[in-house]
């Protein structure tokens, strides 16, 4: 049974993949416009605007300290890349706050996904009292700001002994409210209700429709939300800043205050490469699933 | 324990409930079919939507909403870092009235957050209607103009703190070529805000344009023929089909944007260097969040910062209730 679903023709057109995005295009922009060569002049002056500042990221942390504050500015890479590399790798650090982000984003990512499926799928698809309510609650808690919580979040993990330490910036995000809204935009359309009702006749208990129903419909959508939340996670600056210290146990982008605060060194070109060595794991990521990552955005917001 | 799944391979249903062994006991009798594993299997059908929505909902109460609650409370109290706190009734809330520290840093987190907000929308919107058309190369445009959203806040802040440095930094070399005076980016009041807001900018156009696109391209395309027909330009359809058709997403990216702007800090933390916790040599970009921060953590007083953070929280409470005026009045517009 599970096998038949899997190949369902109704998970086709809401996939956040390449080529239904490609077809939806043709259709609704098919006799649209051809761009002229203002727009892509535009357009080219778009994307060196947006890349620019990271080709500089690279040209600085490939430099002397000295040579990056020195005008005229740098513009081609220098040769230093590597031991300026090595140089944050063992002196800043980078490396073990490589590993703590890694970590956290990971965790994070797996578990939003996780609980975010699960209760996406209640919202969207489960009858239950109260549930236009609860949703409505869901999406008001994404407009609370992390300032409201910081403060007795950082008296409890003081408390608890967990200041400085990795399960105080992940237990906190274990789970989203943009994540739940997100699935449960996604399975409203993408799983029909027939499925589910069809599989509950066949006396299946809930979590085997999870395992067998949901996760193969929503697969797409989890991979988009999990690559979203991983970004998100990586990126995340305010709470971990004050529950983790750029010396102890830091997260790359607490080690990067650090490093901008001087506490290591006021070698700007050290400061960038450790800017890059934060930078560059999530533009691979981008570089190769940035298509599923493009339309992920755009799926989520077209619902919104 | 598990219910078991019966294959169907002629596709007649099965019956809507397992035909279920005697109950052993017979305690829980029912009217109707019944027993453990029918109790069972209506328990899983009705309890289960609550189990699954749990996990937000426990994580929300213990990490959002009973610190939010505890917060206000300490607003009322004077609380150092690891003391007892000691009542004191809305004296915080008079001593940030009072506080030019206050007004300053709300004015600068409003006029920074105008500053990053409209030209950063209005940008949206134009590269949006440029990537509308057909174009070579599409897919390229858009992970690029995407790259700046998955640089961190910390990472992009570094990097142009270099690029607008007064002394060496690339954008007064580039004005310098243009006859323009250099700019000290970073100590005088609005280029420094400017540069900020240049930072924000940066890192979330082209998130906003892609959400954009995706409105626009669902707009009906016959919407644009009969708008032809009647002779209307490009511009004019731009004007008067596209905008009005995605507005419930500018919308949606306008409060997006404003709760982002309301908690602007590592931006102007990080731009400000050494001077970045008090927002800048004068405070000349010191944010709420930053003042909360310096209040909190620096001074050591967080029934101060409590105090800021629910002012936050206000604010945020408004442009929410503005919203939903606003939408309700667009949904009776169009009658649903």
């Amino acid at each position: 049974m599970a096998r038949t679903l899997d190949t369902t023709p109704a998970v086709e057109p809401r996939t956040a993949g390449e080529r239904p995005a490609r077809r939806r295009f043709r259709q609704t922009a098919g006799r649209q416009h051809h761009a002229g060569p203002l727009t892509y002049v535009l357009l080219i002056v778009a994307t060196v605007v947006s890349l620019f500042p990271l080709y500089w990221n690279v040209v600085a942390a490939s430099h002397t300290g000295d040579r990056v504050v020195q005008a005229p500015a740098p513009l081609l890479p220098g040769s230093r890349l590597l031991d300026n590399l090595s140089f944050a790798w063992d002196q800043v650090d980078m490396g073990e706050a490589l590993i703590n982000t890694t970590v956290v984003a990971g965790l994070v990512a797996v578990s939003t996904v996780l609980f975010s499926t699960l209760a996406g799928f209640a919202f969207a698809k489960l009858p239950f009292k109260g549930r236009g309510m609860l949703l409505s609650l869901v999406v008001a808690t994404m407009t609370i700001p992390p300032q409201l919580s910081v403060i007795p979040l950082y008296q409890i993990i003081t408390d608890l002994g967990w200041f400085d330490q990795l399960q105080s910036v992940v237990l906190p995000s274990l789970v989203a409210a943009f994540g739940v809204f997100f699935m449960r935009q996604f399975l409203v359309e993408a799983l029909p209700v027939e499925l589910v009702e069809a599989a509950r006749m066949d006396g299946a208990h809930s979590l085997r429709i999870i395992w067998h129903v949901v996760f193969p419909v929503a697969r797409p959508a989890m991979a988009v939300l999990g690559m979203l939340v991983f970004v998100q996670a990586w990126n995340d600056f305010f709470w971990p800043f004050i529950a983790l210290t750029p010396d102890g146990n830091p997260t790359l982008q607490v080690a990067l205050a650090g490093l901008g605060a001087g506490n290591h060194t006021v070698d700007h070109a050290i400061v960038l490469t450790g800017a890059l060595i934060s930078t560059v794991p999530l533009l691979l990521v981008f570089a190769f699933l940035g298509k599923h990552i493009v339309g992920g955005i755009t799926a989520g917001a077209v619902k919104s | 324990m598990a219910t078991s799944v019966r294959a169907t391979q002629d596709g007649t249903p099965p019956p809507a409930a397992p035909p279920s062994p005697p109950a052993p006991r017979g305690r829980r009798r029912r009217p109707g079919p019944g027993g453990w594993r029918s109790t069972l299997y209506r328990w899983d059908v009705k309890a289960i939507p609550y189990v699954f929505i749990a996990p937000f909902f426990l994580t929300f109460a213990a990490f959002g909403l009973f610190p939010l609650i505890y917060t206000g409370w300490l607003s009322l109290n004077r609380v150092e870092l690891g003391g007892t706190p000691e009542w004191k009734g809305l004296e915080n809330y008079t001593d940030l009235a009072t506080s030019e520290f206050f007004w300053n840093a709300l004015l600068n987190t409003f006029t920074i957050g105008v500053i990053s907000t409209v030209p950063q929308l209005l940008m949206a919107l134009g590269l949006a209607h440029l990537l509308n058309y057909k174009l070579r190369g599409r897919g390229f445009f858009r992970v690029a103009i995407l790259a700046p959203y998955a640089t961190s806040i910390a990472a992009a802040t570094l990097v142009f703190a270099q690029l607008f440095n007064a002394d060496y930094g690339m954008i007064n070399s580039l004005l310098d070529w243009f006859g323009i005076d250099p700019v000290d980016w970073k100590n005088s009041k609005w280029p420094a805000q400017i540069a900020i807001s240049v930072i924000v900018t940066w890192r979330w156009t082209g998130y906003n344009a892609l959400i954009y696109l995706a409105a626009m391209q669902a707009v009906p395309q016959d919407l644009y023929e009969a708008a032809s027909l009647d002779g209307a330009s490009r511009w004019r359809q731009f004007i008067s089909v596209t905008i009005p058709s995605i507005r419930p997403t500018i919308f949606f990216t306008i409060i997006v944007s404003t709760i982002g702007a309301t908690q602007l800090f590592g931006e102007p933390m990080l731009f400000g260097g050494s001077v970045g916790i008090s927002g800048g040599s004068g405070h000349q970009f010191q944010t709420l969040s930053l003042l909360m921060y310096e209040k909190g953590w620096i001074t050591g007083s967080l029934g101060s910062a409590s105090a800021i953070a629910w002012v936050m929280l206000a604010l945020l409470l408004l442009v929410g209730g503005v919203q939903a005026l606003v939408s309700r009045r667009n949904r009776k517009k169009q009658g649903d």
